[in-house]
This record gives structure tokens, C-alpha cells and sequence, in this order.
């Protein structure tokens, strides 16, 4: 469904050189990413601020010409070919609006209706879906203006799907939503990838998003991939470890250890302990910490994305 | 066919959007009312100053500012919003137009609605009447053929040049004032017989640029006088030529910029 072949997009700067001259120098803001993506995938491509996700989706939807490279999307060259790939796709920016601005949201898919030349029973059984799934029936006659952020984005998740799309791209779906409007636009989302006829590329720096959602995970990173799999292969890769956390009675004796497992953390005058578990399974931790000492509470706690991510970005910026 | 219907659709919902903004409109539609006024009473000013206008009565320069009034009002009432662009590709909301299945020119051009400009077409319809009812034309039909081509091809020229100059905004961000320069400056130019240019500015605009072609030849033609630059009578038909070079220059400049254009971040 999404081909990409050594894909490249450099941008020139200038760069303040001296006084008056100004150097101009290419940046490369994606350098050479290959990815294939099958049909009916939920992808999730995350990256750090300016790691080249955004500039990807726009090449892949025909608003940036590469540099180098070669991508097709639905079979299609995304520039050359752009009014008749943007048939078939759907595209969420986030941060750019698709409606219009002083007009009643119901308006608005009314004209995309034309702008897409779609069939009238096929566009109002899509409506009616979205309406149901997203709650949209309180503020379809509102202004768009007049919408708050989470209502906006339900409206410009219907907009993008009202053509029936093969391939859905989210440029940052949740940003700045709160909790409630960020649960309703994960599980539409959800829901749609169920069913297993649209593809859906995805950026957004809210992990949660991509765990609820995605299978398969791409960090992008000074524009190149580095990682392309699953989540557990994520964990694995970098050694993700899960955390026994237990709050004491008496603190532990000193020189305590737990084979297996290092003490990472003692908080509360010792109180609160937690050991990052290495080679030792939780539950013969667990077992050891109950009998060795007074334990009042205790949780096992699963390694966190974010904190795998973090290493991740920080591994790759590290090296030169 | 579907396509003129999603573009009439887009029209529709700027209309539409027009009226939530009533007063606002009314407000737009006086300041241009006043603009246009200061339009008219700046070339009767001009012609009340002086008998002869570059070896031209006034009745005959007065034709050649008919032309350019009507042909760039109609131009500007078409394609003029495409001065827009700047404000699109600063803010990256260019990204929008691009991901829908149409042309993004006329997206661009259909997405405001000039109509407090339609004043203006009225007034440079007027101006070209009077100047016609003040000269003596000896009418053929190749003269009356003329007339209409001459504005038209005038008009398309204008557009032309007014999608040229938007579009150096996908190079030049901030080029909103350079393009002016020829879109309003080549207005100005041409209301006046290119006689009173100095030479060399004559010749790089009228003839380099083309704008000598918009209404001084044909007014030349219509009138029956010689060209006193030189140029043979027949060249006063040469406007629609001129103005399909231009449109072919400004349809591959404008691929060009949107295949440059380079979003903002995120």
C-alpha cells in the first residue's frame, strides 16, 4: 500500500555567516528511510521534535516534492499524481484545519461531499457513522470557530473519512486534547483499524496512543529509521526490565540484596523500595522480598514505552 | 464536470462564510467604493493637468487607460485573491489545498470572494465607454474584433501576471510588495501611452515584459494612427499572443513554486 525507497528530503538554510553573508547549507530532514506498509497495517511513526515525521507524511501525501528517492502510495506517485492520490486518501493535521473556519460543521462535510465527488447515500451512511462513533450530533450545527480543540478534531477525523479513504494519515491525532477527547479519538481509531480495510500511518509524540493502537512502531530519528517493529521487540531490543515496587513495615536490612534484581530506587526512609528485575522472574521476586522482609504492599510494574522511547532518542542523538 | 461542481461548491461555501461576517463586508465593500472613487478622480486629475500626454490628446490616452481599466479590473476580480498565497505558504496552511483532489489555483482563487471589487468593474467599463464616445473610431469589424479581444486578452495578461507574482512567494516568502510592482505597477504603466517613458524602461517593460501589448498597440490600432515608436499597425493584434506566452510562463513558474514549496514544521 506505502512504498518507500530510499527517500529523501533535504531543505537549504541559510545560516548567519558573519555580519551580512549568509551561508546557504542543505539539512537533510529525512535521509534515506525505506519502509514498506501492507494494507490494512496501523503503523505508528514516532520521533523526536524535528526528526522527520511530519516531513515524511507530507511526502507521502503529495504536499513536499522528495529530494531523492522513490515512494508510491495506493500505487500512485504522491506529486505527480496528487489530485487523484488525494482521492484516496485521508489526511489529520493536527495542526491544520480541513474545515471551514466560519461555517457549521455539518456545512463543512457537505462541501467535502462535492470537493470529493462522492455518492449522496454513501456519504450519509459514512456521516451517520462517525456522528455515532464520535459523538458528533451536540455541535453539528455549531461554527467550526466555535468548536472547542477535542470537537474540532472529531469534526476533521470525519472529514478525512467521509470519501471512504484507503490509507489514513494522523499527523499528531491527540495533540493538545484532553483525556476524554483523547479516548474518544483512540478508540474511533481503533474501531476503524478493526475492521481491517484502511491503513493507518499515524505520528504523535503520546506513546499511549501508539500502544492502544498500533502494531507495528517506526522511530524515525535525525531522519533516518531506528527501529521497525513491534512493541515487545522494542522492549527487548533495549532491554526494557519490569520493576518490583514494595513499600515496608521496617526498611530493609542493610547489604540486603535480591539476586537477579538491583535496588534502584529507596524513597520514604527506606520504606519504599523498588529493584529493577534482571534475570530473576517476578514472581520468585516477589516470593524472596516476602519472606526476607515486612512487606505491606506491593505491585509489579510494567516497562513504560516512554522510557524505552527516551533511551532510545537519547542512544541515537548520543552517537555522532 | 464533477470537478466544476466541487468547485462551484467550494464558491458556495465562501459565499456563505461571507455572510457571518455581514458588517465587516459592508465595511470592505465602502473602503473599496472609496478606493475606486480615488481611482476615477486621479485620471481626470492627470488629464486636466496637461493638453498632451506623450504626443496623445487626451481623449486618445484616455482609450488606453479604458483598456487597462476594464482588462485589469476583470483580472483582478478573477485571479486576484491569489495574492493570498503569501499568507498560505507562510503559515503552511497550503498543506490543507494540497491534500484535496483539486487544481490548487483555483482553490486558491475561489477561496474569497471579491465581490466589493465588482464596483470597480463597473467603473472601468464606464471609463472605457466614455473613451470610446470621445474618440472618433473609424469601426471595421477587425476593429470591433478588436475591442473585445483587446480587453479580454489584457485581462489574461493581468492574470497572468498576477499568478507570476504570487508565485515568487514559494521562493521569496516576503515578496507580497515585489509582486505588487507588477501587478499594480504594470496597471500604471499601461493607463498612459508608453511615450512618456524614458527609453530604456520603455523598452524592458513594454516590450520586454510585454505590457506595451495591452493597450497602447490596440488603442493605436483602434484609433488608425501610427505607432510614433516605430512598430507596424498590425501589432495591435498582437495582444492575445502576448497574453498566452505570459499565461504559458506563469503555468510552468507556478508548478515549479508548488513543487518548491516547503510547509512549515509539523
Amino acid at each position: 500500500m506505502i512504498e518507500m525507497r530510499e527517500l529523501r528530503k533535504n531543505f537549504s538554510v541559510r545560516v548567519k555567516a558573519g555580519r551580512l553573508r549568509r551561508q546557504k547549507r542543505e539539512v537533510a530532514a529525512v535521509d534515506g528511510v525505506s519502509l514498506s506498509i501492507a494494507r490494512g497495517e496501523m503503523v505508528g511513526y514516532i520521533g523526536p521534535n524535528g526528526a522527520g515525521k511530519s516531513t515524511t507524511l507530507k511526502m507521502l501525501t503529495g504536499v513536499l516534492t522528495p529530494t531523492s528517492g522513490e515512494v508510491s502510495v495506493c500505487g500512485l506517485r504522491p506529486v505527480p499524481q496528487r489530485t487523484r492520490l488525494a482521492l484516496r486518501i485521508g489526511v489529520v493535521f493536527g495542526q491544520r484545519s480541513q474545515l471551514w473556519w466560519d461555517l457549521p460543521l455539518r456545512e463543512s462535510f457537505r462541501l467535502l461531499r462535492h470537493v470529493y465527488r462522492v455518492p449522496a447515500t454513501e456519504h450519509a451512511a459514512r456521516l451517520r457513522r462517525c456522528e455515532e462513533l464520535l459523538d458528533l450530533r451536540a455541535f453539528l450545527d455549531t461554527p467550526v470557530r466555535q468548536l472547542s480543540l477535542g470537537q474540532r478534531m472529531r469534526g476533521e477525523l470525519t472529514a478525512a473519512l467521509l470519501h471512504g479513504p484507503e490509507v489514513l494519515f494522523l499527523d499528531e491525532p491527540t495533540i493538545g486534547l484532553d483525556v476524554v477527547s483523547k479516548q474518544a479519538v483512540r478508540s474511533f481509531l481503533g474501531e476503524l483499524g478493526r475492521t481491517g480495510d484502511v491503513t493507518l500511518v499515524l505520528t504523535t509524540h503520546d506513546l499511549a496512543d501508539i500502544e492502544r493502537l498500533c502494531h507495528r512502531l517506526v522511530v524515525i530519528d535525525h531522519g533516518h529509521v531506528v527501529h521497525d517493529g513491534t512493541i515487545e521487540q522494542l522492549h527487548t531490543r533495549y532491554g526494557s526490565r519490569r520493576r518490583v515496587v514494595a513499600d515496608l513495615d521496617v526498611p530493609l536490612p542493610p547489604g540486603f540484596t535480591l539476586p537477579g534484581a538491583t535496588l534502584t530506587s529507596t524513597e520514604a526512609d527506606g520504606h519504599r523500595v523498588t529493584f529493577t528485575l534482571e534475570s530473576i522472574a517476578a514472581g520468585a521476586a516477589v516470593a524472596a522480598l516476602v519472606t526476607a522482609a515486612q512487606v505491606r504492599d506491593l505491585s509489579v510494574v510494567e516497562p513504560e514505552i516512554e522510557d524505552v522511547v527516551a533511551r532510545l532518542y537519547t542512544d541515537v542523538s548520543g552517537a555522532p | 464536470m464533477g470537478e466544476l461542481r466541487a468547485y462551484a461548491a467550494l464558491f458556495g461555501g465562501r459565499l456563505r462564510s461571507a455572510t457571518a461576517y455581514r458588517t465587516s463586508f459592508a465595511v470592505e465593500l465602502l473602503t473599496n467604493a472609496a478606493g475606486t472613487l480615488v481611482d476615477v478622480v486621479s485620471v481626470f486629475v492627470l488629464y486636466r493637468a496637461a493638453a498632451y500626454v506623450g504626443g496623445f490628446t487626451l481623449d486618445e490616452a484616455l482609450l488606453m487607460t479604458g483598456i487597462t481599466a476594464f482588462a485589469f479590473v476583470l483580472a483582478d476580480l478573477t485571479v486576484g485573491n491569489i495574492d493570498q498565497l503569501e499568507t498560505y505558504v507562510r503559515t503552511g496552511r497550503l498543506d490543507a489545498v494540497l491534500v484535496r483532489p483539486l487544481a490548487v489555483l483555483p482553490q486558491l482563487v475561489l477561496a474569497d470572494l471579491p465581490l466589493r471589487k465588482l464596483m470597480r468593474l463597473a467603473v472601468g467599463l464606464s471609463v472605457l465607454a466614455l473613451a470610446l464616445a470621445r474618440n472618433d473610431v473609424d469601426w471595421t469589424w477587425a476593429r470591433v474584433l478588436l475591442l473585445v479581444t483587446a480587453p479580454i486578452s489584457g485581462a489574461v495578461f493581468f492574470g497572468a501576471i498576477f499568478v507570476l507574482s504570487a508565485a515568487s512567494a514559494f521562493w521569496w516568502v516576503d515578496s507580497g510588495k515585489l509582486g505588487h510592482g507588477f501587478t499594480y505597477g504594470g496597471r500604471d504603466f499601461t493607463s498612459y501611452p508608453i511615450t512618456v517613458y524614458g527609453s530604456w524602461f520603455r523598452t524592458l517593460f513594454a516590450y520586454g515584459l510585454g505590457f506595451g501589448f495591452v493597450s497602447y498597440q490596440p488603442a493605436l490600432t483602434l484609433l488608425g494612427r501610427a505607432d510614433p515608436l516605430g512598430l507596424p499597425g498590425w501589432t495591435g493584434f498582437l495582444s492575445p499572443l502576448v497574453a498566452l506566452v505570459a499565461v504559458a510562463i506563469a503555468a510552468v513558474v507556478w508548478r515549479l513554486g508548488v513543487r518548491h514549496y516547503r510547509s512549515t514544521g509539523s
